[in-house]
């Protein structure tokens, strides 16, 4: 009787499941099978493993890892602090508040900030520095990339840390530890789960960015991302575009297995 | 100097902001080797003592000593002090070896010495053999003996016990309260024990201190503060009492309940008002012709060991009895008491004045005897 129930209630969302996840990627994976002229072939995955796709992978994989690393650098101080002051979940909102602007607006600020007239050329100028070219370029893309993702860092970071028993740190520094040996054997050990998720939800969309790349890099830097676009929208190799797409999913589906939260207990 | 005060508390005051101050002006010593309880109700500053000696947090004012050296700027992690922590605070991504390990790796001991002396805290808690143990896998009772023995591994000078015991059943408490007690006495460390709970400050400590609202009630052994409670608050707090209105009339007479008794206490004013208080089991119940006072039986409540019989005298005065004897409601009976059963409290009375009464008044007696 109460399983009965409970299943018609989980009807609404296998059906988004199924309409929305599983037949898109189904669909996905039956394109990548299609030449150009709508034929079964092998020949997109034999593709893939030609130098010019590896490279690009390796490309998204290291400025996906780079806007990580400075996502997880600032995040964790801020987050850290955040928790530290008086009206927390206030401050929490007003850095969470720009991630719900659209992306490209905050793409196209951008562009007028770090343009040729803009203002940190300007400073730049005051500074006696003098312009310099800003847009298109790796720093410009990773910036602006870090800025936007920073927010989905800091809010699961936040969340560990504030969890967080505060009476381990007293005993921590009971037992003889400085402030950085607490830091390194229990703040950081415990609050492990929150920088993963947060990694997850920064790593995983990186990989796949394709509007900043055109827009901030000026095409640059050419990401799986990009290549699926100009697949679909250029050169109209719907099934090149799928096969990126597929290791993009199967990258993503690994991920997220090797970064699985072993959920554990905090007293 | 080895019985030099262990820790010294001058003049320690704590506040929080604008708030009234948490410690107020409290002073004290505690020797080496020694078991002490600082008892009082909740949210009177057990534990920001605690955290004071221990250096998570600074005094407001006043000066902190441990060892005779003035510790108010070392920090907590250069103290010979270690917590067992109210809640345990053992860590959850670290197995009970490495709970017990924490501290000495931070001293970076030798493998085989951090090893050893783990083996060794941990068969000193009995709970040999439960090293590779998930926190999260242990029971309440052997948490408790996993924080004691991340604190006692490091061999410190003070060990400090935030209520260790309050999170256990009456049973394992009464178990642990031995084992804590014997504990004590093995490692002739100094125990500062806090706790909420009187009987087991009663039945536990060398030497208590009763708190209330950050300052210091009263300090004495055991029998001392139960057999002469200083004022109302602690007569209240440890263990029950009648507490009366009386008169003073000289030494050694006392009125009260429109009677005239005579007493042990003296050193009063002539007439002078003051509280008495008689502790329910120095009540023994009477025919009436034969009581002190006589009562009236009002209600009777079966507690395990003894009654607790509630009566009402004349005046209406309420009287509460422990006894072993069953009486009916509604009954009149005579209550009986001893002179020493009678305790005088002078109003208002600060520790220090007592101490100084009672000195005084001793000499006297000394004298008058002589
Ligand atoms: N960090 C703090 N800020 C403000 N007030 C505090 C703080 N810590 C403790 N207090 C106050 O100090 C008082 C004593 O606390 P505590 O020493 O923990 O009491 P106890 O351990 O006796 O129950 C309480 O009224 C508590 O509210
Ligand atoms: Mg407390």
């Amino acid at each position: 009787m109460k399983v009965r129930g409970r299943n018609i209630f989980l009807i609404p969302y296998m059906l988004w499941i199924i309409i929305f996840v599983i037949s898109p990627i189904l669909l996905v994976v039956y394109y990548s099978f299609l030449d150009l002229d709508g034929n079964f072939t092998l020949s997109n995955y034999q593709t893939f493993f030609t130098p010019v796709y590896l490279k690009m992978t390796l490309n998204s994989f290291w400025y996906a890892f780079l806007i990580t690393a400075f996502s997880l650098l600032i995040a964790y101080p801020t987050a850290y602090l955040l928790t530290k002051t008086k009206y927390k979940q206030l401050w929490l909102l007003l850095i969470i508040l720009p991630s719900w602007i659209n992306l490209l607006l905050k793409a196209y600020a951008f562009l007028g900030i770090f343009g040729t007239y803009g203002f940190a050329n300007a400073m730049l100028e005051v500074f006696g520095i003098g312009k310099k070219q800003i847009l298109f370029t790796d720093f410009s893309f990773i910036f602006v990339s870090v800025y936007i993702f920073i927010p989905f860092m800091i809010l699961p970071i936040f969340n560990a840390i504030d969890k967080l028993n505060p009476s381990l740190i007293d005993a921590s520094r009971d037992l003889g530890s400085s402030a950085w040996m607490t830091f390194r054997r229990v703040v950081f050990p415990l609050t492990i789960d929150g920088v993963k998720s947060g990694c997850q939800v920064v790593f995983i969309p990186a990989l796949s960015l394709f509007m900043l790349t055109r827009l901030i890099a000026g095409n640059r830097v050419i990401t799986l991302g990009t290549a699926v676009e100009q697949h679909f929208l250029v050169t109209q190799n719907w099934g090149m575009g799928a096969t990126i797409a597929v290791f993009l999913i199967i990258i993503m589906v690994l991920i997220m297995f090797l970064t699985g939260n072993r959920k554990r207990g905090v007293l | 100097m080895s019985n030099q005060a262990i820790i010294r508390f001058e003049k320690v005051t704590k506040q929080y902001d604008e708030d009234p101050p948490v410690l107020n002006d409290v002073s004290f010593e505690m020797e080496r080797g020694r078991f002490y309880t600082l008892l009082g109700p909740s949210g009177c500053g057990k534990t920001t003592i605690l955290r004071l000696i221990a250096g998570l947090i600074e005094p407001t004012s006043g000066k902190i000593y441990i060892d005779g050296k003035l510790v108010n700027d070392v920090p907590a992690n250069k103290r010979q002090v270690n917590t067992v922590f109210q809640d345990y605070a053992l860590f959850p991504h670290l197995n009970v070896f490495e709970n017990v390990a924490f501290g000495l790796r931070i001293k970076k001991l030798k493998k085989e010495e951090i090893k050893q002396k783990v083996r060794e805290a941990l068969r000193f808690v009995n709970l040999e053999g439960y090293e590779n143990r998930e926190i999260k896998e242990m029971s309440g009772g052997q948490r408790q003996r996993v924080a004691i023995a991340r604190a006692i591994v490091n061999e410190p000078e003070v060990l400090l016990l935030d209520e260790p015991l309050s999170a256990l059943d009456l049973k394992l408490r009464t178990e642990m309260q031995y084992e804590l007690r014997e504990l004590q006495q093995r490692l002739g460390i100094t125990f500062v024990f806090v706790t909420h709970d009187q009987e087991e400050a009663l039945a536990m400590s060398d030497e208590i201190f009763v708190l209330n609202n950050g300052v210091i009630q009263q300090r004495g052994t055991p029998t001392d503060i139960y057999d002469e409670p200083i004022n109302r608050f602690v007569a209240n707090f440890i263990g029950e009492s009648n507490i009366l209105k009386g008169r003073m009339i000289q030494d050694y007479l006392v009125e009260f309940a429109g009677k005239q008794f005579t007493c042990v206490d003296g050193g009063f004013n002539p007439n002078e008002t003051v509280e008495i208080v008689i502790r329910p089991e120095d009540l023994e119940i009477t025919p009436p012709e034969k009581g002190k006072i006589q009562v009236k039986v009002d209600s009777q409540l079966f507690r395990g060991v003894h009654y607790e019989i509630c009566c009402y005298d004349q005046q209406g005065t309420e009287w509460i009895i422990h006894t072993t004897k069953k009486v009916n409601v509604g009954d009149d009976i005579g209550l009986y008491f001893e002179p020493e059963a009678i305790h005088v409290m002078r109003i208002g009375e600060t520790e220090e004045e007592f101490d100084a009464r009672l000195e005084a008044y001793h000499e006297q007696g000394v004298a008058n005897e002589g």
